[in-house]
């Protein structure tokens, strides 16, 4: 079976002043559809970056090279206006920062519907309707009133909602999920990753989910690779990760959260003593 | 809103006042008696003590400062901005209405020319940023910057007019006059807008929500125009509506380089002559333009900011 996104020796260079530095060194992995592949790595290892250089985009200051392919199609060397109709299309990707992510000076529902007419020409009567049915699936109470409200007038676990359904609305065959949990609440996070778990069993959706926290990649991911400084340290499922990691820093990571976990449930016994 | 617009407009009262009182403070230091000019400027063949002292009756000089202003200031509340020094048949605001016209055309005739030229020039000049035509553009603006308005009207009457023989070195009448001040006029401008917008545009780039738009997969020309343009437009607003009232009042040296009979002309000529009403009015109207506008762009930006905007 072709895997839907696979990475061969992945290298970005960024090219500053005469200087040229490597971000990205060789990173490879692949998923399949079906399969949640987690990617592990604190702020700077290349994570984001790997997946931007894959689906065009960075700026010219970035060189690319090696080999990054969708479904089979190599993506490095396509034209702009191919990569424009992938993103959004068959490959949806969800960002961090939901509140900034949205233009402000327009309507979401204005925001959806260039979404929807970037990728096809559907009537106004129709892209009304996925409009809704898009909210609707979300979970998103009135989403009528919705449609017609600004960025800055719905909350950040609202916003991460929609854009989650603008990712899936177009069906596609990959779903990248950029660190999608940082910028929310706890509950709000539980409820995100509840989501993306259902699309990934419902649309047989390959999912990459970026992120630094293990508790949330524990979660919805199938299988784990983790970076350090713009290399892939290590990979395997969770269960690998946690006891039988052979990279010093991939240890250091699981240690790290053990301890914070530790602490936390201290203080939770604590209370819970003090309460009874 | 309406309380927000009230509230600014009261505020706009003692503003007012101060600056026309500091005005008047400064016009009386001038050492000059604007009696004796005045008769000169009439060419009186002998100016004697008695006939000084009978204009100074007349204009009502020979009262105390302080009386003079608030006179002047009732006056003003009545629409009577008082009598030409020079020549009393005249009244100031007679005066300011014959002249206002021809700088509001000019002023406005800059202001198109502004937006037409500095908001497309700003706009590629950030699409293709480091390209050819940035660089080019960048070296005229620095140029045209660093060069005063008077010096840039007399290079274009000495090239465009005098050399080439195109349009008129001054004057006013046809279109074809209004060329060549408006566009000094506009100049100075132009490089501002451009490198604001240019800068406001580069900074929108890095913005979350560019990145987005390109992640859904928006074309490019859409996400340049509908989203980047528009947000760094925005921002630009207020400084281009306070540029407006800027131009009125900026124009008194060009309008002096080409002989454009406006209110820069008036306001200089009342200044060689010590016509003090005339000077008092025109500065007290500059300062209800900047009022004004900018109030009407305050509010303006906040209707096309929906975070601004309170939904009632």
């Amino acid at each position: 079976m072709i895997p839907v996104l696979e990475l061969h020796d992945l290298c970005v260079t960024l090219r500053q002043h005469r200087r040229a530095i490597e971000l990205v060194k060789g990173v490879s992995f692949s998923v399949h559809a079906g399969e949640c592949l987690g990617v592990l790595g604190e702020s700077g290892s290349g994570k984001s970056m790997s997946i931007k250089a894959a689906m065009g985009l960075l700026n010219k200051s970035f060189l690319v090279s090696g080999s990054a392919r969708f479904q089979g199609e190599e993506l490095l060397g396509k034209s702009a206006e191919e990569l424009r109709r992938l993103r959004g299309g068959k490959v949806g990707i969800v960002l961090q920062n939901p509140m900034t992510c949205f233009d402000p000076l327009y309507r979401i529902g204005q925001q959806i519907s260039e979404t929807f007419l970037a990728h096809n020409s559907w009537s106004a009567d129709e892209i009304r309707n996925r409009s809704l049915a898009l909210l609707e699936k979300m979970q998103i109470r009135n989403p009528e009133e919705v449609l017609e409200k600004y960025p800055h007038q719905l909350s950040g676990g609202m916003l991460q909602r929609i854009m989650i359904g603008i990712a899936t609305s177009m069906e596609p065959a990959l779903l990248v999920a950029d660190e999608p949990t940082t910028a929310i609440d706890a509950i709000t996070q539980f409820e995100i990753l509840d989501e993306l778990i259902r699309i990934k069993r419902d649309a047989n959706t390959a999912m990459i989910f970026i992120s630094h926290d293990l508790d949330a990649i524990s979660r919805v991911a199938d299988r784990i690779v983790v970076l350090n400084q713009g290399q892939v340290v290590d990979q395997g499922d969770f269960d690998h990760i946690l006891h039988h990691a052979s990279d010093p820093y991939t240890k250091l990571l699981v240690e790290k959260r053990a301890d914070v976990m530790r602490r936390y449930c201290q203080v939770l016994q604590g209370k819970e003593r003090n309460y009874a | 809103m309406k309380r927000y617009v009230i509230r600014r407009l009261l505020l706009a009262i003692p503003l007012l006042l101060a600056i026309s009182f500091v005005c008047f403070v400064f016009i009386n230091i001038i050492p000059s008696n604007p009696a004796e000019v005045a008769l000169r400027v009439q060419q009186m063949p002998v100016i004697t003590e008695e006939a000084i002292a009978e204009m100074e009756v007349m204009l009502g000089l020979n009262k105390p400062f302080i009386v003079r202003y608030f006179d002047w200031v009732l006056g003003c509340l009545h629409g009577d901005f008082g009598i030409n020094y020079v020549n009393p048949a005249r009244t100031v605001a007679g005066e300011l209405a014959r002249c206002l016209p021809a700088t509001l055309q000019l002023a406005a005739v800059s202001f198109v020319i502004v937006l037409v030229l500095s908001v497309p020039i700003g706009f590629l000049c950030a699409v293709y940023k480091d390209g050819w035509f940035d660089k080019i553009m960048r070296a005229i603006i620095f140029i045209s910057t660093a060069m005063p308005a008077y010096w840039v009207g007399l290079l274009l009457m000495w090239g465009i007019s005098v050399k080439l023989d195109l349009l008129p070195t001054n004057g006013s009448g046809t279109w074809q006059h209004l060329i060549l001040p408006s566009f000094t006029v506009a100049l100075s401008y132009i490089s501002t807008y451009i490198r604001l917008i240019r800068n406001n545009m580069l900074e929108n780039m890095n913005q979350d929500y560019v990145l987005y738009a390109n992640v859904r997969g928006l074309p490019q020309k859409s996400i340049m125009v509908k989203h980047i343009l528009k947000n760094s437009m925005h921002t630009c607003i207020v400084a281009m509506g306070m540029s407006i009232p800027q131009m009125i009042a900026g124009t008194i040296v060009v309008e002096n380089v080409f002989s454009w009979p406006g209110l820069g002309t008036l306001c200089i000529s009342s200044i060689f002559n010590r016509d003090l009403p005339v000077i008092q009015t025109y500065v007290l109207l500059i300062g209800v333009l900047f009022v004004v506008f900018n109030l009407v762009f305050d509010v303006l930006q906040t209707v096309s900011d929906p975070r601004l905007r309170k939904e009632d």
